[in-house]
């Protein structure tokens, strides 16, 4: 039987650097073939070659047996392969059911069919359990959101080939499943899925056959029912690893954050208390919207408060006219909040990752003397960061655009670090990151931990709310739900809460 | 960039090597590949530099001489230092379209306040130009700090505000004149400010050079400067990294009226007169400056010593163009032809540099 598609010696040049060197890999029908590898592997540019989105240096693509050359992404989608790329293609000024339909329209006379246009948006988001409205404008939805709407999109049409470059980055456990069921499904009618995730538990749900990359280089392909989880870690990073998730401090000192019934205006957090203290990390658990982020953001002042209150290192924090707490005093105070969304509120893609890296400590030594840059200093500083985060390539003077998505990320959380901070939020912190970074990044939060900072870490990853927290509490529809801590943090617990059953009403 | 620069740099001799075995066609691709490099480098600015140098230098056998040249240097610097102020904003991800107007609010603000002056204290002259001076910059951030407020604190958009405030300014300013010049500043003003050369050097050229370095400082030694980049790389990011952009905005554009104000007070004591008129050019001429040296119109990204030579080269072409007897009319043809080349070839920079992603 020859092989859905089968790529042969393909390689892939930036300025005469190779990013992919002479992979070869071959994809059946009804297989999901994983790709893994760390950040910066050259995984995204693979994949682009066969969505049509950047042509190989060299190399051949076999469609069915036959020799093909996939030069643009319509190329792609006359052969049925629809690819959900790592960075949205979505238009924000747009609704959802015209980014859905974008480019595939049904016309009538020349006019838009708008009421079954609607319909069939509708439909395609109800088959797919997203619960998003299909006349919302793409710029209002939240990056999970908008993230569905991708995948839905790449579902529209009849497919021969899959593509999914880290769909479930932003998802949580619940919409994760849905998409995995479905994936199953297309397996069963033949669909070969080509599937990229730094995460290991789905590659033991869904995947058949694992490809591993390491730097641009092909590694090796395993079954992925029977290999286990250190034996793939080392072939992704070369060296052995004994466990992922680090012992967490014991210490745990005075209440550093207090909130009592927070309600925001929007109606998005109601009635939510909780407290912070010192050496400890406390997770936020929920599905998207539930509120979680939301609340954290409340606090840092970029969601207005309608009631409640809030104290930070025993200072009562006040509010302005509009209900928002000032952001550059909560910083200043030692509170930080690193986003979610690293494209939107993270990153300035264009600038250097020196510049991004020390963006929220300018003022502070030994960055500047409050006004004057120190830029020997910034650059020392910012070198040592990039070590600690093991940036790929440790270019600190390239524009962040130019990183793989993983790395991008690590520039971002890197802000943590370049100043002391008493308490840090962490939204999603691992999206997109490699299992070898993410131990890293684990390790670095448990360190600050140790060093007597507070975390707060919002998370759609189970295993980091299970394995990495001192307590955690489940929001549901705004409030929240449930309280653990210890070993009541267990996959039960927190998952029943998570629907709104559960010991805290 | 840079980190695509140094390979090319690291690739360069190889190809050398390679040319020798390959033969015509070989040299031609690496020709290619070599200009490609500094094309990414460089930028297109250069480029245009040296064609401009050697088409016109070819039209006039008076371009290049050393006498000319020094002029053109003379006449940009008022374009020069309206263009480092339209550069700031740019930064940040705005425009000002009334940095035209803000030029001749100066010029006709400082030209009365200081004639006004010399009539009641015709012995203090020093007093008088400096009052005249302050009159003038004055009026001239007026505007900015309208533009500022509007974009920082009322969020309107920078394209709408300041085309609004430039029809503002410049009705205040006609109907300040009656249309008229204004005559009769005392003639050490336009004598030192205007005519001055000190060292052999025009004294406005001084007021360039300082400008320009103490902006440099500014830009890239202070976190005032750093944050202009940031507010327009990317203002959300920067808002939770604690930066205040609404002050940040507001300053850029006030500290761009301050510069405009002090071409309009420079121009004025080189025109000896004050008119309302004069500046009706400038936003078109300091966009373009920016945008062909480089200046990304989306924010975040601009060097200052690449707009202090796009500001120039906009000069050497006007210059090289009267040289060469084109009709005026055609020169704005020519000017906006250059605007839209720098823009398309900015962007094959750009193409080149991330060679198609996505
Ligand atoms: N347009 C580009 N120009 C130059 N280099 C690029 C470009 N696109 C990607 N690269 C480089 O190619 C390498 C592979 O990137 P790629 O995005 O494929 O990584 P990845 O395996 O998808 O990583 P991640 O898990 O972080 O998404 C990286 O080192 C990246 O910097
Ligand atoms: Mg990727």
């Amino acid at each position: 039987m020859v092989a859905l598609l089968q790529l042969k010696k393909i390689r892939k040049e930036y300025s005469g650097v190779a990013v992919v060197r002479d992979i070869n890999l071959e994809l059946e029908s009804g297989e999901a073939h994983v790709l893994f590898g760390e950040n910066g592997a050259g995984k995204s540019v693979l994949i682009s070659m066969i969505a049509g989105a950047s042509r190989p240096s060299r190399g051949e693509i076999y469609f069915k047996g036959k020799r093909v050359n996939i030069w643009s992404v319509q190329d792609a989608r006359r052969l049925g392969i629809s690819a959900v790329f790592q960075e949205f293609s979505l238009i924000p000024q747009m609704t959802v059911e015209e980014n859905l339909f974008l480019g595939a329209e049904i016309t009538a006379a020349g006019l838009l069919r708008k009421s079954l246009l609607h319909a069939m948006a509708a439909e395609l988001l109800a088959s797919l359990d997203f619960d998003i409205s299909p006349s919302r404008r793409v710029d209002t939805l939240t990056r999970a959101e908008q993230q569905m709407v991708e995948i839905a999109k790449a579902f529209r049409s009849d497919l021969s080939i899959l593509i999914l470059d880290e769909p479930t980055a932003s998802l949580t456990q619940h919409e994760t499943q849905r998409l995995l069921l479905l994936i199953e499904k297309l397996k069963k009618q033949g669909v070969g899925i080509i599937y990229i995730t730094h995460r290991l538990a789905e590659i033991r749900q869904i995947g058949t056959r694992i490809t591993v990359l390491r730097d641009g280089h092909y590694i090796d392909t395993v079954p992925a029912k029977t290999t286990d989880e250190k034996q793939l870690i080392k072939l992704m990073t070369g060296r052995s690893v004994e466990k992922i998730f680090p012992a967490l401090p014991r210490e745990i000192f005075e209440t550093l954050l207090a909130v009592n019934s927070l309600t925001t205006k929007d109606g998005s957090v109601k009635e939510a208390s909780l407290h912070v203290r010192r050496g400890e990390i406390v997770g936020l658990a929920g599905l998207i919207g539930s509120g979680k982020s939301e609340f954290a953001q409340a606090c840092f002042g970029m969601r207005a408060w309608l009631k409640g209150s809030l104290v930070f290192k025993e200072k009562k924090i006040k509010f302005n006219s509009a209900g928002y707490v000032r952001i550059a005093s909560m910083l200043r105070a030692g509170f930080l909040y690193l986003p979610s969304d690293r494209r939107e509120e993270g990153l300035m893609m264009m600038r250097s990752v020196r510049e991004n890296m020390s963006l929220a400590a300018l003022k502070k030594k030994p960055f500047s003397n409050g006004v004057l840059l120190n830029k020997r200093a910034e650059v020392k500083k910012t070198k040592e960061l990039a070590k600690k985060i093991r940036l790929s390539p440790p270019n600190i003077e390239s524009a962040v655009e130019l990183f793989s998505g993983g790395n991008q990320q690590k520039v971002m959380l890197a802000r943590c670090l370049s100043q002391k901070y008493d308490l840090i939020v962490f939204d999603e912190p691992t999206v997109g990151v490699d299992v070898g970074t993410r131990i890293v990044i684990y390790e670095f939060i448990c360190e600050l931990c140790k060093q007597g900072s507070a975390i707060i870490l919002i998370s759609s990853d189970l295993p980091e709310i299970l394995n990495l927290c001192h307590r955690a509490y489940v929001f549901y529809r705004g409030r929240i739900q449930s309280e653990h801590s210890g070993v009541a943090i267990n996959e039960t617990n927190i998952l029943s809460s998570f629907f709104g059953k559960g010991a805290l009403a | 960039m840079t980190e695509f620069s140094n390979e090319e740099e690291q690739k360069m001799p190889q190809h050398k090597n390679h040319t020798e075995f390959m033969g015509r066609k070989g040299f031609f691709l690496s020709l290619l590949q070599i200009f490609r490099s500094l094309l990414i480098r460089v930028g297109v600015l250069p480029f245009l530099v040296l064609a401009c140098l050697l088409i016109f230098g070819i039209l006039s056998d008076n371009f290049l001489t050393v006498r000319n040249l020094a002029n053109v240097l003379r006449q940009s610097v008022y374009l020069v230092i309206v263009s480092l102020g339209q550069m700031l904003v740019l930064l940040t991800g705005g425009f000002d379209l009334s940095v035209g107007t803000i030029v001749a609010m100066s010029s006709v603000v400082g030209a009365l306040s200081m004639t006004a002056a010399y009539a009641v204290i015709p012995e203090m002259l020093w007093l008088v130009i400096l009052l005249g001076c302050f009159g003038g910059v004055a009026a001239g951030m007026l505007i900015g700090v309208v533009n500022g407020l509007g974009v920082a604190v009322f969020n309107v958009s920078p394209f709408m505000i300041s085309l609004g405030m430039a029809s503002v300014g410049f009705g205040i300013a006609l109907y300040l004149t009656g249309g008229v010049p204004v005559y009769g500043m005392p003639v050490e003003f336009s004598d030192i400010f205007g005519f001055g050369v000190f060292y052999g050097i025009p004294v406005p050229v001084y007021f360039a050079a300082f400008i320009t370095v103490i902006l440099s400082f500014v830009l890239y030694r202070t976190s005032f400067g750093r944050y202009m980049y940031s507010v327009g790389g990317n203002i959300k990011a920067a808002r939770l990294s604690g930066v205040s952009t609404k002050l940040t905005l507001f300053w850029t554009y006030v500290l761009c009226a301050l510069l405009s104000s002090v071409a309009g007070v420079l121009l004025t004591a080189r025109l000896d007169t004050g008119e309302a008129n004069i500046g009706s050019k400038l936003p078109l001429e300091s966009i373009a400056a920016c945008v062909i040296a480089g200046v990304s119109l989306r924010g975040g990204v601009g060097r200052i010593e690449s707009v202090v030579l796009g500001a120039l080269f906009i000069g050497l072409v006007q210059n090289g163009m009267n040289l060469a007897r084109i009709e005026s009319y055609l020169q704005t043809v020519v000017l906006g032809l250059l605007l839209i080349f720098a823009v398309i070839a900015d962007q094959i920079r750009l193409k080149y540099i991330s060679s198609s992603r996505g």
